[in-house]
Formats: C-alpha cells, sequence, structure tokens
C-alpha cells in the first residue's frame, strides 16, 4: 500500500482532483456506452419484434380477405348454376 | 485453417458465438481490470518526477493505444468486406465505430487532465494529443456516415470506403502533425519524457490493458451482436430468435 | 464510330468539356465560392485588428483556411446535379472505365473553383500584408494543393451524394483529410517569408497530390457505386 490512510489517497499526493477526475470520465464513458449498447441490442429486438407483428397482422387480414373473396365467389357460382 | 473459419460466415453461427464467448470475456474484463485498476491506484509506486498524477497514465496509454488499435481493426473488416463481400465483416466495423470513439475521448480527457498538473494548460497542441483529436473527428466522420444511411448494408458500405480512406491518410496526419509541432515549438514546452518504468509499474500497466483489450471484446460483441440482427431482420432463424426473446420477457414480467 | 470505341483521351475530353460548358451555363456556381473566400479573408481583419504584423503572420494560415471552405462549399455541384438528372448512373453504365471519368470531372472541378481561387489568391495576400517573399510559395502551394483538395473532396462528395442532407456531413468527412495540405502549405509559405528553402514541403505537397491523384479516383468509383445503388 502506497497511501497511509484514505484521506491520502484520495489526495493522492496533491494531484488527487486530475488523478479522480480522468478516472471519474473514463468509467462514466464506459457506463454510457454499456449502457447504449445493452439498450440498442434491446432496442433492435423490440423493433424486429414490432415488424413481424405488424406483417403477422397483415398476413392474417390477408388470408380472411381471401377467404372471404372465395366464399363469396363460391356463392355467386352457385347461384349461376342455379 | 480456412475451413475451420467458414461456418463463422454464417451470421447465425457467429451470432451465437458471440453470444456464447460474451459472459466469459466480461468476466475476465472485471477480473483484469480490478484487479490492475486497484493496483495501480493504490500500490503502484508513485513516479519520481510527476508523483502520483502518474497513475493517469494506466488508463491514458491504454486508451490512447486500443483508439489507434480499433480503428486499424475497423480498417481491417472494412477491407476484408470491400474485396471478399464478406457482409459480416461490415457489421462487425459498425460495431468497432463508437466503442473507439469512446476510447479516443477517454484518451483525450485523461490526457488534458493529465496535461493541467504537468504542463499547466488543460490543453496544448502536443503532436500526440492533436493526432488524437482528429482520429476522434475521423471516427465521427464514420459514425455520422453510418448513421445518414436508411440501409444498414449500403452503410457499411460506404462507411467502409471512408475507414480506408482515413487509414491511409491517417499515418500522413500523425507525421504532418508530428512535424508541425516540433516546428511551432516556441513556447516551453515540457514534454511528457518516456516514463523509465520500474517493474512494480509495469504489472499493474498490464493488467490494466489486459482488462481494456477485454472490455473493447465485450462491447463489440454486444454491439455486433445488435448489427447482426439489424441486418438480418426478415431470416427466419432471426424471428424465431426474437419471438422467443419476447415470449421469455412476458414470462419474467409475469 | 460507336461509342465503346472511345479511347481513353477522347472519353476523358468529352466529360471534362461536358462539365466545363455545364459550368460556364451557371456561372454563378463559379462566383459564389470565390465571392465566399473573399469575403471570409475580409472577416479577418476586421475580426482581429488591422495591425499589419498580425496580419502579415496569420495571412497564410486565413488564405488556406479560406480556400479550404470554399473548395468544401463547392464541392456539392461536383456530382449532385449529375446524380440528381440520372446521368451520373448512365456514366457509370457505360463501357468506359470509372477512373477516366471520375478524373475528368474532378480535373473539370478543379478548373472550375480551384483555378480561380489561385489567380485571386496574390490579390487577398496584398490584403493581408502577406511576406512579400511569401507570394511565390503561396501560388506554388496553391497551385499543387488545391488539386489534392479536389480529389480528396470527391470522395466524400461520391460517399454523401446519396444523401438528402449531405452538406453538413461532407465537412465532418472531408475536413479532417485536408490537414495535412493545410499544415504542409501554411509551414512552406512561412518558410518562404523567413527566405529559408521551402521545397521539402512543396515535395511532400506534390507527393500528396500524386498520392491522391493515383488512389483517389479509385475511391470516388467504389464510392459512386455504392451511392447510386
Amino acid at each position: 500500500m502506497q497511501f497511509d490512510s484514505f484521506s491520502a489517497f484520495i489526495n493522492m499526493g496533491g494531484y488527487g482532483f486530475y488523478v479522480w477526475l480522468s478516472y471519474g470520465v473514463a468509467t462514466a464513458l464506459l457506463l454510457i456506452l454499456m449502457f447504449s449498447s445493452v439498450t440498442g441490442h434491446k432496442h433492435v429486438i423490440k423493433n424486429i419484434a414490432q415488424r413481424k407483428q405488424r406483417e403477422d397482422k397483415l398476413r392474417q387480414v390477408r388470408e380472411q380477405r381471401q377467404k372471404q373473396d372465395k366464399q363469396s365467389k363460391s356463392t355467386l357460382s352457385e347461384e349461376v348454376t342455379e | 485453417m480456412w475451413k475451420w473459419l467458414h461456418p463463422y460466415a454464417n451470421p447465425e453461427v457467429s451470432y451465437h458465438f458471440a453470444g456464447k464467448i460474451l459472459p466469459w470475456l466480461s468476466a475476465l474484463a472485471a477480473l483484469f481490470l480490478s484487479i490492475g485498476l486497484i493496483w495501480a491506484l493504490a500500490f503502484a509506486p508513485a513516479d519520481y518526477q510527476q508523483g502520483d498524477s502518474f497513475r493517469i497514465f494506466y488508463i491514458h496509454v491504454p486508451a490512447a493505444s486500443l483508439s489507434m488499435g480499433i480503428y486499424l481493426g475497423m480498417a481491417i473488416a472494412a477491407f476484408t468486406s470491400l474485396v471478399w463481400q464478406f457482409k459480416l465483416a461490415d457489421a462487425s466495423a459498425a460495431a468497432m465505430a463508437p466503442v473507439g470513439a469512446t476510447f479516443t475521448a477517454i484518451a483525450l480527457i485523461t490526457g488534458a487532465a493529465w496535461g493541467k498538473p504537468m504542463w499547466g494548460t488543460w490543453w496544448i497542441w502536443d503532436a500526440r494529443l492533436t493526432s488524437e483529436l482528429i482520429l476522434l473527428f475521423l471516427y465521427l466522420g464514420v459514425i455520422a456516415l453510418h448513421n445518414a444511411f436508411e440501409d444498414k448494408n449500403l452503410a457499411g458500405k460506404a462507411a467502409g470506403i471512408l475507414t480506408l480512406v482515413g487509414v491511409i491518410n491517417l499515418p500522413i496526419i500523425k507525421y504532418s502533425v508530428e512535424w508541425w509541432n516540433t516546428l511551432h515549438q516556441g513556447s516551453t514546452v515540457s514534454k511528457l519524457g518516456k516514463p523509465s518504468m520500474s517493474v512494480d509499474m509495469l504489472w499493474p500497466f498490464v493488467f490494466c490493458f489486459l482488462g481494456f483489450i477485454f472490455l473493447v471484446s465485450v462491447f463489440i460483441c454486444i454491439r455486433f451482436r445488435s448489427e447482426i440482427l439489424a441486418r438480418n431482420s426478415i431470416r427466419p432463424w432471426v424471428r424465431t430468435l426474437v419471438s422467443e426473446h419476447i415470449a421469455q420477457e412476458k414470462t419474467n414480467a409475469v | 464510330m460507336s461509342v465503346a470505341n472511345l479511347s481513353y483521351r477522347a472519353v476523358f475530353a468529352l466529360v471534362l468539356k461536358r462539365d466545363l460548358t455545364i459550368a460556364m451555363r451557371h456561372k454563378d456556381d463559379i462566383i459564389n465560392p470565390l465571392l465566399f473566400f473573399v469575403i471570409v479573408v475580409t472577416l479577418f481583419p476586421l475580426g482581429i485588428g488591422p495591425e499589419a504584423q498580425t496580419l502579415s503572420r496569420i495571412a497564410p494560415g486565413i488564405i488556406w483556411v479560406a480556400a479550404l471552405l470554399s473548395t468544401l462549399l463547392s464541392l456539392d455541384r461536383l456530382f449532385k446535379s449529375d446524380h440528381v438528372d440520372g446521368s451520373l448512373e448512365q456514366m457509370l453504365l457505360s463501357p468506359q472505365p470509372v477512373f477516366i471519368l471520375v478524373l475528368a470531372k474532378i480535373v473539370a472541378h478543379w478548373l472550375i473553383t480551384g483555378l480561380p481561387l489561385i489567380l485571386i489568391a496574390p490579390l487577398l495576400a496584398v490584403l493581408l500584408h502577406l511576406n512579400e517573399q511569401s507570394y511565390g510559395a503561396l501560388i506554388l502551394t496553391l497551385l499543387l494543393g488545391t488539386p489534392v483538395l479536389s480529389l480528396l473532396g470527391a470522395i466524400g462528395v461520391a460517399l454523401t451524394v446519396g444523401i438528402k442532407k449531405g452538406g453538413v456531413l461532407l465537412s465532418l468527412l472531408v475536413l479532417p483529410l485536408y490537414i495535412p495540405v493545410l499544415i504542409f502549405a501554411t509551414s512552406a509559405i512561412d518558410t518562404a517569408a523567413l527566405g529559408l528553402p521551402y521545397s521539402g514541403q512543396l515535395a511532400i505537397i506534390a507527393a500528396l497530390f500524386f498520392g491522391s491523384l493515383t488512389l483517389a479516383p479509385f475511391a470516388v468509383g467504389a464510392a459512386l457505386k455504392v451511392s447510386t445503388n
């Protein structure tokens, strides 16, 4: 251990402000980067999920409509044959 | 060797590989950084000239050399993607840019904080600080170009070209700035002399350096994974992965 | 004679002539960057003060920075209008090598913007009380340096031509690449003011010129292919 007491450790031989400033800024920037990376990952997943949901809904609507079309067509043809 | 590398060209395989090594890398980064930083802050001896301000060295130098290293890595990735049309290299280059920019910023700010007690001013147009500043501009240019394109694949290609132009220019810029600096050395500039590293200073430095390397790999892994997902969003495997993820989140919430 | 059989020199001359003709029809494209150059330079004495000594000390830097900025301003028109009306895609699709086409366009750009800048620079040097020994160095560095600005700038324009708001982005991409030219050019002018030989700096700028002349058109071609995608 290079320092006698905790206050000496904080003081850093008179350079405390500069040393802790650099360590603090480095930690803060790295934390911001970590936060943005992790939230970015979640954001991407959420985006893809939303898109998937939208596409699924569109597909459902399309299928329903096709079914309806078929039904109406078949009823039409029935009417014609009658 | 190429046969061994081949499966990793598949985005799905690399995605899972990156996910698998992520916890190991995080653990290594945490281990090395905690040992290294505590050693550097509390146990390493003070420099006989610079006193305890020397402790900034343990983050400044790794950040500065990693900022250059990441740019080089980005350039290699861009080159492989342009020459061999290797899409994953684009994703990795895109993942590296913000990480490199952050480390450049750390190197700049710690350099200024170190310069204040040593030189008496926060900023000095020292060759190394100046070229670090220009490197930051190059990084920001690459990131801005990435964000300007809607299509991620196009963005990757454009940013790749810019990265390669930048990496050709970087040595020229570095050389010209150094030359410019020696030319204009009118004021009393006491350069930070090459510190004579004793062994009890070297070991904590090695630990810090390795720790930062692992930390960089952690960041790149996380960002690489999101880049892969964003670029392959219509693939079935991404779709199933995402729905599994959402389902899991729902069960967690309940 | 079919278009495919044109020699490289003919293609080069054709594109060059076309660009110059277009430029002559839009004369404000030539004049506006020049006016910008002049106005920026005249702002400095107003901001700093009219002392001849201070001005002559900072004159090389001011002239060169103003030259960088006015080049940047004029870069936009290099590919933009061709991209908008689709002729850029036609050029890329033509059987001629992209290198030649791009080089011709860059040469045209330099003739339109770089050359007038060099012609007007001595006038501004008078306004800034530039040391009389430095005039030769100023002209020579501009002569060798402004083509580098056009060449490197073309890469940035090619990358941003497909983007709607590419103007600010362009400066962010290109200006860091201009730093070596700025450093060596101003240093050559400063050295000339002291009456010392400045051939070393000139040689380095010439090296930058030839290096960018051989490499930049390839990068521009690749970037255009990405942008017109």
